[in-house]
């Protein structure tokens, strides 16, 4: 109950935000095409409801798959830096300038290389997202604190079991910061990679319906984005409380 | 067998304005079960001393011989215990303890678990097995601490101003219950330290360094009879060794 109490909020800003919408777009004197009042992209959103969840499965198969393997890629190279020095001179300036490759023109680069089919969604999505997740390690693992490595070498534990009984655990709260501003990237990722070509996806959806002016598909499927990424955010704390019951039970302690 | 011997140890570092002496030809001894203190200014190089018994650093001259054998890089016989306790937030209590049987006793995870949990009772932890480290109290915490120490099953701990981060009252607490457990249990101790009350409650034997570089000023016996409580802090032979300790330190000088 408490929970949900603490959404209300919320939602209350949401209905706001659908009132003013709805009656500027009635009252108001833009054309009901150009800018479709909610209660019609939701009328327009529910007949095409079928196209839609069509659509939207592919889409998150793209992200979960485009997050796996940026989670992989992440901690594979979070080991490497973190292990050595010198690797990570090498390769931090390569990884910050691959963060400054504009997707919107990485994008289209990437189908022409990879086809229209899954493999250059995944690998957009991965792009995107595997940097907040790096950093999010590296600097959790810096946060160890100097006593606690001295602890761990004066009991004699060599590199690799520091890094697992120690530097990996304390790098968990700053890890989930890195994976909800990254959750928050994938779906955007997926969309554009779909926009530059794909067969089936909210990106394509969203290219048609704008095609043949669609504009409340477009939104509705606009929605339905915003309404995948707030489930996904969700899920980041649900799996932080799996992972580090700890972390919620000494932040809730007042002291 | 003397447990630890040292003999003319020194050890310098370079620093940007060229070499720093800490420690300047120091030598001390410890017997089995024998509790000795190091007391000195802060910055006079106890860590230092620290570093180089666990094999962290190792000294420019002199010998350093633990059980009659020379100590030697990634093997040495002490169990350090930092000043913060060092205590895991991910895991309880007892998977805290049993990190130091695991990782330093190279127990597997199950015995390492029942051995911790063995050592528990004794801590007076044995209700908090199950607690995350933030539910302790600074005293408890300092327990479970030396908990983990202990677990380590080495011959020698190393206590590294273990109570410097507490209040004073609950530092005083501690110090008695140290030295009861102590009484029980007669494990080999080297505390550092530069409360000096607390060198004269619970030492045998109390090295007092100089500032750097370092070398012994003052070894004193400290004869009060054991086991040591609360009255033994009304003993007025401790005021005259306090004063004598002191004085070692040069304190009330004004120098600093």
């Amino acid at each position: 109950m408490r929970q949900l109490g603490r959404l209300v909020p919320a939602l209350l800003v949401i209905a706001l935000l659908l009132i003013v919408w709805q009656l500027y777009s009635t009252l108001g004197d833009v054309g009901s095409d150009l800018l479709p009042a909610p209660s019609r992209v939701a009328s327009a959103g529910w007949a095409d409801r079928s196209s839609l969840s069509d659509n939207l499965l592919p889409t998150v198969r793209e992200v979960v798959l485009g997050f796996a393997l940026s989670l992989s890629f992440a901690f594979a190279l979070s080991i490497l830096l973190d292990r050595s020095q010198a690797v990570r001179r090498a390769l931090t300036p390569v990884l910050i300038g691959s963060q400054t490759l504009p997707i919107i023109v990485l994008a289209p680069l990437v189908v022409i290389w990879f086809g229209f089919g899954l493999t250059p969604k995944i690998l957009l999505v991965a792009l995107v997202t595997f940097f907040p997740l790096l950093v999010g390690l590296l600097e959790g693992y810096a946060s160890t604190t100097r006593a606690a490595m001295t602890l761990m070498e004066t009991m004699g534990a060599g590199w690799w079991k520091t890094w697992r009984l120690v530097r990996l655990p304390s790098a968990l709260p700053s890890f989930f910061t890195g994976l909800r501003i990254s959750v928050t990237y994938a779906v955007v990722a997926a969309i554009f990679a779909e926009y530059a070509g794909a067969e089936l996806g909210l990106g394509i959806y969203m290219q048609s319906a704008k095609n043949s002016f669609r504009t409340d598909l477009v939104l509705a499927a606009v929605i339905l984005c915003a309404l995948l990424t707030l489930a996904l955010y969700a899920l980041t704390f649900a799996l932080q409380r799996l992972l580090m019951p700890w972390y919620a039970q000494s932040r809730e302690r007042p002291s | 067998m003397t447990q630890i011997e040292l003999e003319g140890v020194s050890k310098s570092f370079k620093g940007r304005e060229g070499e720093l002496e800490v420690l300047d030809g120091i030598s001390l001894r410890v017997q089995p079960g024998e509790f000795v203190s190091i007391l000195g200014p802060s910055g006079c190089g106890k860590s230092t001393l620290f570093s180089l018994l666990t094999g962290i650093e190792a000294a420019d001259s002199g010998t350093l011989l633990a059980g009659g054998e020379e100590l030697a890089a990634g093997h040495q016989p002490f169990a350090w215990m930092p000043q913060d306790d060092v205590l895991f937030p991910w895991r309880t209590v007892l998977g805290n303890v049993a990190l130091g049987a695991e990782v330093a006793g190279g127990l597997a995870r199950r015995d390492a678990r029942a051995r911790a949990l063995e050592l528990l009772p004794t801590f007076g932890l044995e209700a908090f097995a199950d607690s995350r480290p933030f539910q302790l109290s600074g005293g408890m915490r300092q327990r479970a601490a030396l908990a983990r120490t202990v677990a380590q099953g080495h011959d020698v701990l190393l206590l590294d101003e273990p109570f410097g981060a507490l209040d004073a009252l609950t530092r005083t607490d501690l110090q008695l219950w140290l030295e009861q457990i102590w009484e029980r249990e007669r494990w080999t101790v080297v505390l550092i330290t530069h409360d000096v009350r607390e060198a004269v409650l619970l030492s045998d034997r109390v090295y007092v360094l100089g500032p750097r570089p370092a070398t012994v000023r003052l070894e004193l016996e400290i004869p009060l009879p054991r086991p040591r409580t609360l009255e033994t802090l009304a003993d007025p032979q401790v005021a005259a060794l306090e004063h004598e300790l002191l004085a070692a330190l040069d304190v009330g000088t004004a120098r600093t």
